[in-house]
């Protein structure tokens, strides 16, 4: 399983990278796998405005419908349609392709709070443990 | 939570395991969308020894099983195999039932979640029969194998002639040496197989199989693929499309409920069922597509023009059609074809469309 140093993680598997004053948001890795096939996706219109931790799309596998949770607060300035269009993207390049929103935070320590690569390692194994 | 003799086989093969009727079962191994197309292109391997397998014999056989199942038993000759359903008095639904007429005795394969309730059922309406009801379930291994491929694969490894089994027929044979119960039936639109035999050689008939199916693109496959499988061909699921608070009739089940036929008298349920049938049920399961961009889910709610009628029974994205698709319930006026459905999801009412089911059909 992959985990990019180049950005932070939410214990909801959300991940954040900063590409100059906003952070781009996507699933990891770990949450494409867990999820299985990706058949839909649906994303906020830009200019709506999200708390963090706040529900800001939903992604659905075959079997179930997941929310997506924002790590940071803040308004959505992009939105992905690569995903939308194609949802089984998400299974294939969660860190790229398929990232899904693009955010201007509304106080950056929220992403400084968020794991780095190696406590979301940390926290996906404790996870992977309750299986 | 029960597992299966395959369990360590599961986990071995990568599946992940979910809870399902009181058992820990395999979900996918590589992927459902993966599986799904192995068993409408090829085939596919199913684990489903959850499923329980209940005995029927004794002099009373048939008429006892006349008064419990919803089909004409009297008309199965020996080696043929049957679906039908046991009611209650009110006409609603115990579980759905799969009879096998062998020599001698009845087999009858039935859910998982409901193999307890089913056998006490069972036993509590011999009174008067002469009957012996046994409940095989631990002692019988239960496969599945399904899609185009079946028969060439399984045809490797039994001396019976597969071509010569007839669809919803039987065979008592042997599978990699094993003594085996071939059943030409299943539950996801496709040609296959359903394999009862001894608990103890559950490994080596599944490795044979694997195996011998390894040429024809045969893959393990898990309950999310057979859930998508049976829902694109209509079939029902017991807690959704089925259950006790719904009639076979409103199910759409009606062909499997033989009212009239000789022996059906006593038929538990009769009345009731008489009645729905003769008024017309007053709610119909339908099947409908999303024209909205929406994937509708178990339980969601169906309204028309704002009110709501009913419930989604199963909906998913169907693999086989591309579409969003789903199964519920609804007034019998809005059954017809063609008519508009909202289905709530979400907190909004996303436009669908009722179209003619099954969704899939195997060309024959």
């Amino acid at each position: 399983m992959s985990i990019p140093s180049d950005r932070r993680y939410s214990k909801t598997h959300e991940w954040a990278r900063k590409e100059g004053d906003m952070l781009v948001v996507g699933i990891s890795d770990f949450a494409q796998h867990e999820l299985g096939d990706v058949v839909f996706v649906e994303l906020p219109p830009v200019g709506s405005k999200f708390k963090k931790d706040e529900a800001f799309g939903v992604i659905e596998s075959v079997k179930a419908a997941s929310d997506l949770f924002l790590p940071v607060g803040g308004e959505i300035v992009a939105v992905n349609d690569a995903p939308v269009t194609n949802p089984a993207l998400v299974n294939k390049d969660p860190y790229g392709e398929a990232w899904l929103v693009k955010v201007k935070p509304a106080n950056s320590a929220e992403y400084d709070a968020l794991m780095d690569a190696t406590a979301y390692l940390a926290f996906t194994a404790s996870e992977e443990a309750k299986h | 939570m029960k597992r299966t003799p395959l369990y360590e086989t599961h986990l071995a093969l990568g599946a992940r395991m979910v809870e399902f009727g009181g058992w820990e079962m395999p979900v996918q191994y590589t992927g459902i969308l993966e599986e799904h197309h192995a068993v409408r292109s090829a085939a596919g391997l199913f684990d489903i020894d959850h499923m329980g397998q209940i005995e029927v014999q004794g002099p009373d056989a048939l008429s006892y099983l006349q008064c419990l199942a919803s089909n004409d038993i009297a008309k199965m000759q020996v080696s043929e195999a049957a679906y039908g359903l046991m009611c209650y008095a009110d006409g609603t639904i115990v579980d759905d039932i799969f009879t096998y007429r062998l020599t001698g005795r009845y087999f009858i394969a039935v859910n998982a979640s409901n193999t307890d309730k089913d056998y006490f059922w069972m036993l509590q309406h011999t009174a008067d029969c002469n009957v012996q009801v046994t409940n095989l379930s631990d002692q019988t291994c239960m496969l599945a194998l399904q899609g185009p491929k079946s028969e060439a694969i399984l045809q490797t490894l039994t001396p019976a002639k597969l071509n010569d089994l007839a669809y919803h027929h039987c065979l008592e044979g042997n599978v990699a040496d094993v003594p085996t119960l071939i059943g030409r039936t299943g539950y996801t639109g496709e040609d296959g197989f359903e394999l009862f035999f001894p608990v103890e050689h559950a490994r080596k008939v599944w490795d044979a199989i694997l195996e011998a199916g390894k040429p024809f693109g045969l893959k393990p496959c898990g309950l999310g693929a057979r859930d998508s499988l049976r829902f694109e061909a209509k079939m029902p699921l017991y807690g959704q499309e089925i259950g006790p608070d719904i009639t076979p009739i409103e199910a759409g089940l009606g062909w499997a409920v033989a009212l009239d036929a000789p022996g059906k008298e006593r038929l538990i349920g009769r009345d009731a069922l008489l009645k729905v049938k003769l008024e017309g049920a007053k709610h119909r399961l339908v099947g409908f597509e999303m024209i909205d961009r929406g994937i509708p889910r178990h339980n969601y709610e169906i309204a028309v023009g704002g009110q709501i009628v009913g419930h989604v029974t199963t909906g998913m994205y169907s693999p086989t059609l591309g579409k969003n698709i789903g199964l519920g319930y609804v007034p019998a006026q809005y059954a017809k074809r063609g008519t508009e459905l909202e289905v709530i999801i979400r907190g909004k009412n996303l436009k669908a469309v009722v179209v003619p089911t099954p969704f899939y059909k195997r060309e024959k």
